[in-house]
């Protein structure tokens, strides 16, 4: 059966037609062509599907997109203008907090909604806060230290305003 | 993984959850964070035919004290619990069992009424809903009603609600000087169900007599057990050393856990009886604050 849903991704309004059963990560990644949104175990384990379903974490494998009707979405995509980079891509450029890049859209996600809710982490509460994100290569250390420089950055420019 | 046909239904009300669930009959499945419904869906493990969304019915997000009860509504998520200052000052048990469970954008989702109502003894919540004696109120054909928890879980994933009830609210005991709870579960790593776990509540009178003593345990039965054998020995005594020493031997004796991925029988039970006494030691500590 099909359902018409209206989403918000990254800004812009988007009408579809959806199966019941279409889960939200392959309606991103196939419907919108937003690859940047990964697909890992597919079992809500890995975390690399990570959208923020407004302004939520969420992992997009385990959500139908039939219920993510009138919701506001946020992919990788959405995080920061063509061109420029959000502070927590740049964080992860400058402390080395990706080898392979798999799991990083997913981290960065994850992270956005951490720093939303306690914008200055201990080093115990990001690994917490990312306790739902797995990386086979960096062992994690940098992607602490890529959280920490972003909350720092995001800090100052919030300051600044 | 994508799951096999099903038709959606979005409910707007409890009401209409329900209608829409007397239309469908058995082949309906109610789904609020769907976070362990989905999963089971994925791998065909479940293949309802109609799923009903009740996620986006207005009002079941609540968490508020009322007379002697906390009382919380079923669609609550778990990041609510967690961030809730209520709870954080009042009801530690709550944030021990809840940053335990799954990870933090599972808990964005997943919600407290659904992690009872699935009716898994490897979910968390239950026995925390043991210890604390909770009463679980259902909304069905009839109106409403109330569950005392020791006559809700049924079987695996079994619980007392008929297949048009919808679990609209918890209600626990509200928190009073003397009372005291906490949880810990063992997990091969972070996020996994409990490989065993322990909720302990008790309530101590002005002298530091037990008067009322809750102990459940997690995923070491094929339904969410309470340590009856521990309670009848600890209620109505002051509890000492000895007594916990005594409980933990009980809890893990008591147990029926199987063997399987996560450990063996005999680690279990000795997991179980360390947690117990470890549990105990740890509300009764909250309790005398």
């Amino acid at each position: 059966m099909k359902h018409e849903i209206t989403v918000t991704i990254n800004g812009e309004s988007v009408t579809a037609e959806v199966d019941s059963r279409l889960l939200l990560v392959h309606f991103i990644r196939e419907n919108l062509d937003l690859t940047g949104t990964h697909i890992g175990c597919d079992t809500s384990n890995c975390g690399a599907c990570t959208i923020l379903l407004d302004g939520k974490s969420v992992k997009s494998c385990t959500y139908l997109a039939v219920r993510a009707d009138g919701a506001e979405i946020t992919t990788i995509e959405g995080v920061a203008a063509e061109g420029t980079n959000h502070p927590l891509q740049q964080a992860f450029h400058d402390q080395h907090g990706l080898h392979c890049g798999f799991c990083t859209p997913g981290m960065i996600m994850r992270s956005l909604d951490l720093l939303k809710n306690n914008p200055d982490p201990s080093e115990e509460e990001i690994r917490w806060g990312i306790s739902g994100n797995l990386c086979r290569c960096t062992g994690y250390n940098n992607i602490v230290k890529s959280v920490q420089q972003a909350a720092k950055e995001m800090q100052n420019q919030s300051e600044t305003v | 993984m994508i799951p096999a046909n099903f038709t959606y239904h979005k409910a707007t009300s409890v009401k209409d959850a329900i209608a829409l669930s007397q239309t469908h009959g058995e082949e309906a499945k109610y789904m609020s964070g769907g976070h362990s419904l989905l999963p089971m869906m994925k791998l065909r493990f479940a293949t309802p035919e109609h799923i009903i969304d009740i996620s986006k019915i207005e009002g079941l997000s609540y968490i508020k004290e009322e007379g002697d009860l906390l009382k919380i509504g079923a669609l609550t998520t778990q990041t609510e619990m967690e961030h809730s200052a209520l709870i954080r000052e009042n009801y530690p048990i709550f944030s021990d069992a809840i940053k335990l469970t799954a990870d933090p954008s599972v808990r964005n989702v997943g919600t407290i009424g659904g992690n009872i109502a699935h009716g898994d003894a490897a979910n968390d919540q239950p026995a925390l809903m043991l210890a604390m004696r909770a009463t679980v109120i259902a909304e069905g054909t009839d109106g409403q009603k109330s569950i005392p928890i020791d006559e809700f879980f049924h079987g695996f994933y079994m619980t007392a609600l008929e297949p048009s009830d919808v679990l609209v609210e918890i209600q626990v005991p509200k928190t009073k000087k003397g009372s005291g709870g906490a949880y810990h579960k063992v997990e091969r790593k972070v996020g996994d169900y409990a490989t065993a776990g322990v909720a302990v509540h008790v309530e101590l009178d002005d002298s530091g007599v037990c008067r009322e003593i809750g102990i459940g345990l997690t995923n070491v039965s094929a339904v969410p057990m309470r340590l009856d054998r521990g309670e009848e020995l600890l209620r109505g005594k002051k509890i000492t050393d000895d007594l916990i020493e005594q409980v933990g031997t009980m809890a893990g004796e008591d147990c029926e856990p199987s063997s399987d991925l996560r450990g063996s029988e005999a680690y279990k039970r000795s997991i179980v009886n360390t947690i117990t006494k470890r549990m105990l030691n740890k509300a009764l500590e909250r309790a005398q604050q």
